[in-house]
């Protein structure tokens, strides 16, 4: 097994005409993805060929729905339009919609999670890589060719840290490998994602990584504590931020004696969680735990 | 982006929240006429992007403009906390009855928004929340519904305003959340929202932030960043689209990815503690392509930088390969030419990484480094700092 994602899942792409998303589109395909349709209401009717594979273009997520049967949207909607994609997906009760746009106004994705509430779409993002169930499918950008299929499970806020772990355990494989966004307001959470790895019986242990800003990590360590008995490292990143300082991430920022990492390590490291220094100490720290 | 307080007032006064007349000054000449065309007493107050100024000496009053222009003067390039004072704002000074508190903010742990409100103001909320949490109402706010009247009356009633104040108070709370949502901001805070003698409500100190990401629907919001105040090496790398932060060490980073980077600034930071303290120069993300352009640009930065001693470039090959990146490294130092003077660290890992590690090592260039492990190359440009 493997969470949110599995070789069943199928994909349309929201954005798919455009640079990033036929980019993308097509490194999906490349990985073995069932992209199933694109959403652009200019294109309706037209298809796209990747290399081969020709992907139909639908008017609207519904309608790609009806005619696929697809239950993912990866979304690389602009900002501007960004928002009323992650409604219509919402709105069509798409099961899963991983939404990989960044720089998304954070009054537009409170609004879109707060239209979300009381139906039955998981977001994944927004500002995210998306995420990966290797040798089964790729919803996002995470290449898809660093590891194998596997035992761990990794919830990272950031793409590139998710990509070295990735790689730094590449031997060990891993079951689904999430990038939940280093935003302010995401969909899914640390939380969410321990929670479908302590359900998935694939997954033996898990990673967490995390960084400054909020306090999802300090309520994660709280939820681990609580409700999962497998084995949990964590690593997070921004020690040396100075407070008041955005680093690249419109969520990471230390603001006042709230969201540093040295509060979220100790709050990981009370709910028992081994906490590694640099990333390669977290994963010798899996390694030991796993091997 | 935080707004100086008399930006924030004038984004209140544009939304109909009723605040005091006052403009501001960089010069005592500019306050005096201020102070004159208002006619009264006035307030002078030093505009920094920081608590205490009242403390420090930052805020005075003042009779008339001959004083005001007195008053601007002490308070021009005065230091509050690291903040020297470009700015004053001279407003009409009021008498006070009372003094309320009214707040809207993200509350990022709840994944809503949040008003928050006391009919005690003045003091610091933080303080306030601590010591007397039953005197600060805290109301959440549907993102997809807003604060319409009867929202509004909700927060005030449960602040318990009094009931000579409350119909004014629900009409702020109104216009704003009309400033908190139309100018795309994530804090809106009025303390004290005051009663004046005469009864009337006013807005008499905001802070307002305004969301960076939401710029591509507000025009005038560029022209409310401090220019003046960036670091001019941050001011040249926003030019050219780089995500860049000025940071007090001596080893230049530039790395791919945000959580990647600020993960090489601790590594760094680690490995200094064992050469004297030596810390990171700057944080810089390159994203994550990583193209030959980007990285020329990256590396003329951090190169100007008189504090950098050694570069570390750390990047992990993903979406674009170790190889296309090592290129990109060894086309930047091309471009760069004789202005490239500090030794370079270089570690790649990911995909293709050994046909990118053979491109450096072809390339044989005398400044370059390159170490396989992100922890050892940390070492070595921690080491090479210190020289």
């Amino acid at each position: 097994m493997s969470i949110f994602l599995n070789e069943n899942s199928k994909v349309i792409v929201q954005g798919m005409t455009g640079s990033e998303g036929s980019k993308h589109t097509a490194r999906m395909l490349a990985s073995g993805t069932a992209i199933v349709g694109g959403v652009n209401p200019r294109k309706a009717g037209t298809s796209v060929d990747f290399d081969g594979t020709s992907v139909p273009v639908f008017g609207g997520v519904a309608d790609a729905m009806k005619e696929t049967g697809a239950d993912v949207s990866v979304i690389f909607v602009p900002p501007p339009f960004a928002k009323a994609a992650v409604i219509e997906a919402v709105d069509a009760q798409i099961p899963l919609a991983v939404v990989i746009t960044e720089g998304i106004p954070v009054h537009d994705s409170t609004y879109f999670w707060a239209h979300a509430q009381g139906g039955s779409t998981r977001i994944i993002g927004p500002n995210c890589p998306g995420l990966i169930s290797p040798g089964r499918s790729n919803a996002g950008i995470i290449p898809a060719n660093i590891t194998k299929q596997g035992k761990i499970g990794l919830v990272s806020k950031s793409g590139t840290l998710t990509y070295q772990m990735m790689y730094e355990l590449r031997d060990i494989g891993f079951s689904t490998a999430i990038g939940i966004g280093g935003d302010p307001v995401i969909g899914t959470t640390h939380i969410d994602a321990l929670q479908a790895f302590q359900d998935d019986p694939e997954t033996e242990a898990i990673v967490m990584i995390g960084e400054i800003g909020g306090d999802a990590e300090e309520r994660a360590a709280d939820f681990i504590k609580a409700n999962v008995t497998k084995p949990v490292v964590g690593y997070v990143a921004g020690f040396t931020a100075p407070e008041g300082k955005t680093m690249g991430h419109a969520g990471a920022i230390v603001s006042g004696s709230a969201g540093t990492a040295q509060a979220k390590q100790e709050a990981l490291e009370a709910a028992g969680v081994r906490v590694g220094k640099t990333p390669s100490e977290t994963a010798r720290l899996m390694r030991e735990l796993v091997a | 982006m935080d707004l100086f307080e008399y930006q924030a007032r004038d984004v209140l006064a544009s939304h109909g929240v009723p605040v005091l007349p006052g403009g501001v000054a960089e010069t005592p000449e500019q306050a005096e006429a201020i102070a004159r065309e208002i006619g009264q007493q006035v307030v002078v107050k030093a505009q920094v992007k920081t608590g205490g100024r009242g403390k420090a000496g930052g805020v005075k009053l003042a009779a008339d403009a001959d004083e005001a222009r007195a008053r601007a003067q002490d308070i021009l390039g005065l230091d509050i906390k690291g903040h020297i004072t470009h700015k004053v704002m001279v407003a009409q000074a009021s008498d006070i009855a009372e003094e309320y508190y009214f707040s809207y903010l993200l509350d990022r742990s709840n994944r809503t928004f949040l008003a928050m409100a006391s009919k005690e103001g003045g003091m610091e909320i933080e303080q306030l929340a601590v010591e007397r949490p039953e005197a600060l109402a805290r109301i959440p706010v549907d993102a997809s519904v807003g604060v319409d009247a009867a929202k509004a009356a909700e927060i005030v009633d449960a602040a318990g305003f009094p009931a000579e104040v409350r119909d004014q108070v629900i009409a702020i709370a109104v216009q704003l959340w009309e400033v908190f949502s139309k100018e795309d901001a994530t804090l809106v805070e009025v303390n004290p929202l005051a009663k004046a003698p005469d009864g009337t409500v006013l807005a008499l100190d905001a802070k307002v932030t305004l969301d960076e990401n939401a710029g591509f629907r507000h025009e005038g919001h560029a022209a409310l960043e401090d220019t003046a105040a960036a670091d001019p090496l941050e001011a040249r790398a926003k030019e050219k689209d780089l995500n860049y932060v000025k940071l007090d060490g001596e080893v230049g980073i530039i790395g791919n990815g945000a959580g990647l980077v600020m993960s090489t600034l601790d590594v760094v930071a680690y490995a200094g503690e064992e050469f004297g303290g030596v810390k990171p120069a700057n944080f810089l993300d390159i994203g994550g392509g990583a193209s030959a352009e980007v990285m020329a640009n990256g590396l003329e930065i951090i190169l100007s930088d008189p504090a950098v001693k050694s570069v570390f470039v750390n990047v992990f090959g993903g979406i674009t390969a170790c190889d296309a990146v090592a290129n990109g490294i060894v086309s930047a130092l091309g471009i760069l030419g004789d202005e490239a003077t500090k030794p370079l660290v270089v570690r790649l890992d990911g995909n293709n990484v050994e046909e990118g590690r053979r491109i450096l090592a072809e390339a044989n260039h005398p400044l370059v480094t390159v170490v396989d492990t992100m922890d050892g190359a940390a070492r070595r440009a921690a080491e090479l700092a210190a020289a």
